[in-house]
């Protein structure tokens, strides 16, 4: 009998802080470190410097976000939250690189993605307050509503990326007009059928799309062992596209691999698979209980990966940045904190009267009719109160 | 005017919509070059390019979860469903995609999408081939849902329904595709789509049908006829939204409705019309409203489907029990 190849545990020994194939270009040490075939293109010294500064800000702000939405639900202001802690860089490495013609097919948890795209965080908060199912226009922003059934944005994604092509929005050259498609999912989601799904159609169509699988290791209480035999990126190859693995708590790393994805889509050269390896410090949402089912262990050696002290440690120890900037940003996270605060508990509640015109955009008979008595039904309480 | 099919019917109106609007797009399993294992996509791909009639992976969610894409992109996909028992593959993407995105995005993202869905038994297929799901749809809020009965209705209620700006799942009963030939007025105004339609006049008993029940009950009216009794019959073709003014007014001068379709009798169709008519026409009534369906047993071998199907006599007999309170 032929041995069959123990790919799991050769597998699963790889994955212990991502396997030599994990693009990484910032130790968690802050140590700039060199990738064969990846280049950060960050501009000169100065504008590189920038720029780090920049994602530095961002995901500060994105973690205050998570950490004043979280606070809030504590209080009782939201009903549930997803948190996105340890994934600031996988977020904001990411919605950096996008141009404003791109556009993003969220899951529920991209909080820094939709930061990047000019949503209003307060925004995000709606649907977790339970006032609506998402208050931002996605057209505005080029950034799709939260979606909560899993993995069903990405073949969304696939279908949008299918409209760019039949536009001419791809591989003309136009840097303002060539469009790729940002798909957003998680490890979990990697087993649904839906994404398998938008693999088929993104490879067969050649879709301008790429496929960004935040691996933050747990699908609520399972652990990726569940969801797959093998790294989630080698999949890739067996749908017909390049798949690359990138530390996804390294934001120059997730920049410079989304980046080059999204050029490779613009040009028409097709899907790319980008697994972020990362780790959810969290819980699932703040009903979960993590430690029913992980170790404490975990946890402690990942906070030594944490995606930010790296880029902090990096700038303060190469002279980009000063005490004063790292002042101003916790001034802007305090400000992005009591802009939520004030913001969520100003969020009121939509008038039940008004969910009967939103179903269609051609209004049904039948459905006024219900709206028209559920009104009367409402008015009939008032005209007792008086 | 010309002499069609409802296969040629609804390829004529496929075709007049693909001419009318650059962004109606066609989406399905064999759509292209094969024209679609019914045919009602012929010759299409060959007219308009494979970038609008686009031959898709086999993979019902997929076809879905990308036409939702494209219509975000502002395109009007029209999604081929091969055979009714292969929907539910795309189930999810339907009542929780399609039929709830304008709902969620508060009226930002509009759904013009037509799912075509052939329906109905009666051709002697193996299994997974003869549903009728429409139900399922109808109770789906965001999603509308029209039946076409006849050539004349295929031409223009698929136009229609691709004009709409919200979701439609279209109904189309594969029995009839190939049977009857129809004059088909392509300059008359068409009726509206979300409308029933009186095809008999009577007063003894009121038959409201819909896809290929219309026919079924249109023979139970001729056989009826010889014996001096005369039935109103209603093709419902809109199922979401219901238009049941039509209904009201003919019960409430008949006293008696029997509603026929092939799906299930449980939790049907019939059982909200039954239901709408008692609020309606209560003191009118002499009779329960009565339901002719298929049984609720999963769809038989064919060999005896038409023993499950309702037919002229099943529908005559609820007639006479009607007529007998």
């Amino acid at each position: 009998m032929t041995a069959v190849p123990d790919v799991f545990h050769a597998s699963q020994a790889a994955w212990h802080g991502g396997g030599p194939e994990l693009v990484q270009l910032l130790t968690p040490e802050g140590e700039r470190v060199e990738h064969p075939g990846i280049t950060l293109d960050l501009g000169d010294a100065a504008q590189e410097a920038e720029a780090i500064r920049g994602f530095y800000r961002d995901m500060v702000l994105t973690r205050r976000i998570d950490t004043e939405a979280t606070a809030l639900q504590r209080h009782g202001e939201l009903g549930i939250w997803a948190q996105l802690l340890g994934q600031e860089a996988a977020q904001i490495g990411s919605g950096r690189a996008l141009r404003p013609q791109d556009f993003v097919f969220p899951t529920y948890r991209e909080h820094g993605v939709a930061y990047c795209r000019g949503v209003d965080p307060l925004d995000l908060l709606g649907l977790f307050r339970g006032v609506d199912h998402g208050r931002w226009d996605p057209a505005d922003h080029n950034f799709g509503l939260y979606t909560i059934v899993i993995g069903a944005q990405t073949l969304h994604a696939v279908g949008y990326a299918m409209g760019v092509q039949r536009d001419g929005a791809v591989g003309t050259g136009d840097e303002d007009r060539d469009t790729a498609v940002l798909a957003y999912f998680g490890d979990g989601a990697s087993s649904q059928g839906d994404v398998n799904e938008s693999f088929v159609f993104g490879a067969s169509y050649h879709t301008p799309v790429v496929f960004f699988c935040q691996n933050n290791q747990w699908a609520i209480s399972e652990p990726i062992e569940r969801q797959s035999r093998i790294p989630l990126y080698q999949r890739a190859l067996g749908f017909g596209f390049p798949g690359v693995r990138v530390d996804g708590n390294d934001v120059l790393a997730t920049y410079a691999v989304t980046q080059a994805a999204l050029q490779r889509a613009r040009e028409g050269q097709g899907p790319t698979f980008i697994e972020a390896y990362t780790y959810r410090m969290g819980a699932h949402t703040t009903t979960d209980d993590p430690t029913r089912y992980r170790l404490n262990d975990d946890l402690e050696r990942w906070k030594l990966r944490d995606p930010i002290e790296r880029v902090r440690v990096y700038l303060v120890r190469n002279g980009l940045a000063d005490e004063a900037f790292f002042a101003e940003v916790e001034d802007e996270a305090a400000r992005m904190g009591e802009h939520l605060r004030a913001g969520c508990k100003a969020l009121g509640d939509p008038d039940p009267r008004g969910i009967f015109d939103l179903v269609y955009a051609e209004q049904t008979p039948e459905l006024a009719a219900q709206r028209d008595e559920f009104a009367a039904y409402l008015a009939s309480f008032e005209e007792v109160a008086r | 005017m010309s002499t069609m099919t409802l296969a040629k019917a609804l390829n004529a109106g496929l075709r007049a919509a693909m001419e009318n609007d650059p962004k109606v797009l066609v989406m399905g399993e064999d759509v292209g070059k094969l024209g679609g294992v019914f045919r009602i996509t012929d010759g299409l791909q060959k007219d308009f390019g494979e970038d609008r009639v686009i031959d898709s992976p086999l993979a019902e969610s997929g076809i879905l979860g990308t036409a939702v894409g494209m219509a975000m992109r502002g395109y009007r996909p029209v999604c081929e469903i091969q055979f009714d028992g292969f929907v539910y593959p795309a189930y999810d993407q339907i009542v929780s995609q399609v039929a709830k995105l304008h709902f969620r995005s508060q009226g930002r993202v509009p759904m013009p999408m037509v799912i075509r869905i052939p329906f109905g038994g009666g051709i002697g297929a193996v299994e997974h081939h003869s549903e009728s799901p429409e139900a399922q749809f109808a109770h789906t809020p965001g999603l509308k849902v029209v039946a076409c009965s006849n050539p004349v209705d295929g031409y223009w209620m698929i136009q229609q329904a691709i004009a709409s700006p919200d979701p439609i799942v279209f109904l189309e009963p594969k029995r009839q595709y190939h049977a009857d030939k129809a004059e088909v007025d392509t300059t008359a105004a068409p009726d509206p789509l979300f409308a029933s339609r009186v095809v008999r006049s009577g007063d003894a008993a009121t038959l409201i049908a819909y896809g290929p029940t219309v026919k079924t009950c249109l023979s139970a009216a001729e056989a009826a006829a010889q014996e001096g009794r005369e039935l109103e019959v209603i093709d419902l073709r809109t199922l979401s939204p219901l238009d049941l003014d039509p209904v009201f007014a003919s019960v409430r001068r008949t006293g008696r409705a029997v509603v026929v379709h092939e799906a299930h009798v449980n939790l049907g169709m019939g059982s909200e019309v039954a239901a709408r008519i008692t609020e309606q026409c209560f003191y009118s009534l002499e009779a329960p409203v009565l339901r002719v369906g298929g049984f609720d047993t999963p769809y038989p071998p064919s060999r005896i489907e038409e023993d499950f199907l309702p037919d002229l006599d099943r529908v005559l007999d609820a007639v006479d029990r009607a007529l007998a309170y």
